[in-house]
C-alpha cells in the first residue's frame, strides 16, 4: 500500500521535500519503526530524524505517539514540536 | 440546559478585527454576561525581527483546533467560542491568534480562553520561522518547555 508522508518546518527543510508517497517495506509496524526506516534513506533524512524523540507525528491528521501502529494510515505527517499561538 | 454552541474556527492569511469578532458572538442575544478575548501578537524584542512566517498543516490545523474547541465546550458552560489563527508572513505588531470565549459568568470564559491558548501552543500544527531585518537566516522558533507544562496542568483526572 502507498502511504503519503508529509513534512513540515525544519523536518521538511532537512529532508528536502514537502511530501512524498512511499511503499512501506514489510516489518514497519509502528511510528517508531517508520522513523527508524526513514533515517536509513539518506543524509537529509538522517539529519532531520537524528533525534527521533523530538519528532511529532500525526496519522490521518491526528496526533499519535511513537508506539502507534501505522497500518491503514493514508497520510502520516512528521514535524517538530509546534510553535503556534 | 441549552445545546452547546458550535465553535467558529478559522485559519486564514489575512488579519482579523477583534471588535467585529466579539460583536459577531454577542449579536442578537442578551444571555451572555462575559466575553474574554485573547489576542496574540507578533513580538519583536530588539528591533531585529522583520517578520514571523507561520507554516501550518492545512486540514489538520482546522481539525485539531476544532478538537480543542470541542473539549473546551465540554468542560465549561460557554455560550460562544471563536478561534482564529493566521498563517503566512506576519510583521511585528500584527495579530497572530485570537480566542473569544463567551459565557454567562466570567470564570468559565477566563478559564476556557486560557485553556484554549495553552492547548493551541502545544497541539495546533503551526511553526514559526523568524525573518531578520539584516536578512540573515533567523531560523525556526524553538518550542518552549513552559508551554508544554502550561498545557499539562489542564489534564483532567479521567484522561490520565
Amino acid at each position: 500500500m502507498t502511504t503519503r508522508l508529509i513534512y513540515f518546518a525544519w523536518v521538511r527543510e532537512r529532508i528536502g521535500m514537502p511530501e512524498e508517497s512511499v511503499e512501506l517495506p514489510d516489518g514497519i509496524e509502528t511510528v517508531a519503526d517508520l522513523l527508524h526506516w526513514l533515517r536509513s534513506r539518506g543524509e537529509g533524512y538522517e539529519h532531520a530524524l537524528q533525534y527521533p524523540d523530538v519528532i511529532r507525528v500525526a496519522i490521518n491528521q491526528e496526533h499519535v505517539d511513537h508506539r502507534e501502529k501505522i497500518s491503514g494510515a493514508r497520510e502520516i505527517a512528521l514535524f517538530p514540536p509546534m510553535t503556534g499561538g | 440546559m441549552p445545546a452547546a454552541p458550535v465553535p467558529t474556527v478559522r485559519i486564514q492569511r489575512h488579519d482579523f478585527d477583534v471588535a467585529a469578532e466579539i460583536a459577531g458572538l454577542a449579536r442578537g442575544r442578551s444571555d451572555i454576561g462575559a466575553v474574554v478575548t485573547f489576542s496574540g501578537l507578533c513580538r519583536d524584542e530588539q528591533g531585529a525581527l522583520s517578520a514571523l512566517e507561520l507554516e501550518h498543516y492545512p486540514g489538520m490545523a482546522e481539525a485539531e483546533i476544532g478538537r480543542i474547541a470541542a473539549e473546551a465546550l465540554e468542560r465549561w458552560p460557554l455560550q460562544g467560542l471563536t478561534v482564529i489563527h493566521r498563517h503566512g508572513k506576519i510583521a511585528p505588531g500584527e495579530n497572530i491568534v485570537l480566542v473569544v470565549a463567551a459565557s454567562a459568568h466570567r470564570q468559565a470564559a477566563f478559564e476556557a480562553a486560557n485553556f484554549l491558548m495553552d492547548y493551541l501552543k502545544s497541539r495546533a500544527p503551526f511553526w514559526k520561522k523568524e525573518h531578520r531585518v539584516d536578512g540573515a537566516e533567523g531560523g525556526w522558533v524553538e518550542a518552549r518547555q513552559a508551554d508544554a507544562v502550561a498545557a499539562g496542568r489542564w489534564k483532567s483526572p479521567r484522561s490520565e
